[in-house]
């Protein structure tokens, strides 16, 4: 049997433990998020005048957009350089780049202190501010995502309309449009698929210059000139692992073909990104001669230290290895590893690298704030599981009962 | 896929045209400090200050801000070093650099501590709707009807200035000194703190002639003071200057670049997106590998592999 038919809805229980666990997480952020439009965002954080941007920025925003980067990247791969044997992941990774960019909406939200002005920058233009450009991104790529979804949801309602009742007058109609979005979507998309790419090549860049605003605050481990491209590298580089990370996670846990024929040879090319990603980084450090900084015994020290071995040199040293390559449970580890080197590095420029001066004692993340954002998280999650429930996104099919 | 030759290259060539066309001749120069040219500004002597803090209940008045836990005359809060909050847009500090008069006896120094009105400000650059402005008249102006509370302007700047309303869960502002606006967009308007300190320990007046004014000073009294103005080159200059007998670094002040802080990332912006050369460029760049790599399907040459074009 084929491990690629078409993708399809996959046939599996709804309400394993697992989903329960989501739930549960989501039902737990929901006081803190209350707490937050009572009482403010000092009610649940630990924000404060010297330390302005925490978790919500750092996870949510920062990290939740480069591990979004599995969309555009398997987009460019399977669309734009025509290896179509990668089919099978884009739509997963599609739909967690949609999700993922929700999140980072949602998240951005919930963290800024008037939310029902977000949508001021769309009307106030301020192209000096890099925020201004991510945001402007964003919103667009945003958009974007949603629209190269909808033939996925056309592929699933055509044809099986049937409103109830009185509503059944519509479905005609309904049919119709579903037809014309289908036609038209098919002759533009290319347009879209294009736009994204460049689109997160641009905020994924822009998000690493944001913090090139503080010369005297973010830690001089991480403040570069080239910030903006390492950002980039790294954010190309971890979205294969993303895709091999959560085909991993969601086959094992709905009992599906592992696709290890797609995600081995995946990862190669991770090795020649992966490797680009550490050339520049340390290149950058000897440049800089930042190394001195190495070895001083502080936290940014050791942060930096762990985010190079555990996210960078590792992973890179196993993925060389066709052997790991090749066995399931050590790919996964690698792509782990790299996913993890990621949200260190976010985590270290937005939260561990930045030392303001003034500053009466060091930030440290609420439990409010570690609530929201594991509530965030896990909403993606059960979203994801409801949309390869119902929608055909998921192309790997059942294991075998004798495998 | 379905799109035919003449429409892909249609499009796409129209997009690296417009790309080439656009892309600039030469490398933009470097980004030009960007200050007005005749700007206010405030001399602050820091020899001067008697520490009553007048200037900060003159503040607190001016900007209808709510009643301070202890009175201004009560010089207990200076026994900790403040900073601006939400409730105080200035606050003075006392620092004990070692220096002793006659009896032997520690000689306080006091410093006035407000937002510096950078002249080429980061909080300004940063800003994402452009709620923080550069006045003319040299302040540096919050328009919290455009704010979105991002907080990125506290992130910018260098001198830790700006405070946020974190308990205010729906209108929060950023509240920082406001160079007391509209009173000096006034003739002969000044700040609050200004007017009020009965040392006369704060001037204001037209930078370029405090820059004079703090020069003749230190040149008619070398014994009294430093040879050095602080902020005539921090971060490309601020409109609050302050001159002392001892060294800044002994009295809480940061030793900044002169460089202005949104240097970097305006260089970095403009350089990418003048005339959005570099996001075009992509595009077209992008649209060719996607005509070379998908010819098949895109002509129709073969089978019908829509399926596989499309998402």
């Amino acid at each position: 049997m084929s491990a690629h038919a078409k993708p399809a809805p996959i046939e599996f229980k709804f309400w394993t433990p697992g989903v329960m666990v989501m739930v549960a997480f989501m039902v737990t952020g929901l006081p803190f998020v209350i707490a937050r439009y009572v009482g403010g965002l000092a009610a649940v954080t630990n924000l404060d005048n010297t330390h302005p941007w925490g978790l919500w920025i750092g996870i949510d925003v920062a990290t939740g957009v480069a591990l979004a980067a599995g969309g555009f990247t398997t987009a460019a791969l399977a669309h734009i350089f025509g290896k179509h044997q990668y089919e099978a992941v884009t739509r997963p990774a599609l739909l967690t780049a949609m999700l993922g960019y929700t999140l980072v909406a949602l998240g951005l939200a919930i963290d800024v202190g008037r939310t029902w002005a977000l949508w001021h920058p769309i009307i106030y233009w301020q192209p000096d501010s890099v925020l201004f450009e991510v945001a402007m991104c964003v919103i667009i790529y945003l958009h974007i995502l949603y629209i190269e979804f909808i033939p996925i949801v056309v592929e699933r309602l055509k044809g099986k309309i049937s409103l109830p009742g009185p509503l059944g007058s519509f479905n005609n109609t309904i049919e119709a449009l579903l037809e014309l979005a289908d036609r038209i979507l098919g002759k533009v998309m290319w347009l879209f698929i294009i736009a994204g790419v460049v689109l997160s090549c641009m905020h994924q860049s822009g998000l690493g210059s944001l913090m090139l605003i503080a010369p005297t605050k973010l830690h001089p481990l991480w403040y570069t000139p080239i910030l903006p491209l390492l950002f980039l590298t790294s954010a190309i580089t971890v979205g294969y692992p993303m895709v091999v990370f959560e085909t991993t996670v969601a086959t094992s846990s709905l009992r599906l073909d592992g696709e290890m024929d797609v995600l081995t040879p995946l990862t190669r090319i991770t090795i020649f990104l992966l490797g680009i990603y550490m050339c520049l980084k340390m290149g950058d450090m000897v440049v800089r001669g930042t190394y001195v900084y190495l070895l001083d015994g502080t936290a940014q020290s050791k942060a930096f230290l762990v985010e190079m071995l555990v996210g960078v040199i590792i992973p890179w040293l196993m993925l060389i290895s066709p052997r790991v390559r090749r066995s399931r449970r050590a790919l996964f580890i690698a792509c782990t590893l790299i996913v993890l080197g990621v949200v260190l590095n976010r985590v270290n420029v937005f939260l561990v690298g930045f030392q303001p001066p003034y500053a009466e004692k060091a930030y440290f993340p609420a439990i409010g704030e570690m609530a929201v954002t594991a509530a965030l998280i896990a909403g993606l999650m059960f979203i994801y599981r409801v949309c390869v429930t119902y929608l055909p996104v998921l192309s790997s099919r059942p294991q075998e009962v004798s495998s | 896929m379905e799109i035919n030759r003449r429409q892909f290259f249609g499009i796409a060539g129209t997009m690296a045209g417009g790309a080439l066309a656009c892309k600039p001749k030469k490398t933009q120069a470097a980004r030009t400090l960007k200050a007005p040219p005749d700007p206010y500004g405030c001399l602050m002597d820091i020899t001067a200050c008697v520490g009553c803090r007048k200037c900060e209940e003159a503040c607190n008045r001016v900007n209808n801000l709510p009643p301070p836990q202890v009175s201004f005359d009560d010089p207990r809060p200076l026994e900790r070093k403040r900073r601006p909050v939400v409730t105080a847009y200035t606050v003075v500090n006392r620092y004990h650099t070692g220096k002793r008069d006659q009896r032997n006896q520690l000689i306080p120094t006091f410093v006035k501590v407000q937002c510096m009105h950078c002249q080429d400000p980061g909080c300004v650059s940063a800003c994402i709707v452009g709620a923080l402005t550069k006045k003319d008249n040299g302040a540096v102006h919050y328009d919290a009807s455009k704010c979105i509370g991002c907080r990125y302007c506290m992130v910018a700047c260098p001198f830790q200035i700006p405070a946020y309303d974190y308990h205010d869960p729906l209108t929060p502002k950023v509240h920082k000194s406001t160079f007391c606006y509209h009173l000096i967009i006034k003739e002969g308007g000044k700040p609050a703190c200004a007017v009020i300190c009965p040392v006369e320990a704060i001037t204001f007046g037209k930078r370029r002639q405090l820059l004079g004014l703090a020069r003749q000073k230190i040149k008619n009294d070398p014994g009294r003071y430093l040879d050095r103005i602080y902020g005539e080159h921090e971060v490309g200059g601020t409109s609050w200057l302050y001159i002392s007998g001892e060294p800044f670094e002994k009295l809480g002040f940061l030793d900044l670049p002169t460089r202005p802080i949104p240097h970097l990332t305006e260089t970095i912006q403009h350089g990418m997106f003048r005339y959005m050369w570099a996001p075009l460029s992509l595009f077209a760049v992008l649209g060719g590998f996607m005509w070379t790599f998908n010819r098949k399907q895109i002509t129709g040459d073969s089978e019908p592999e829509r399926k596989e074009g499309s998402i």
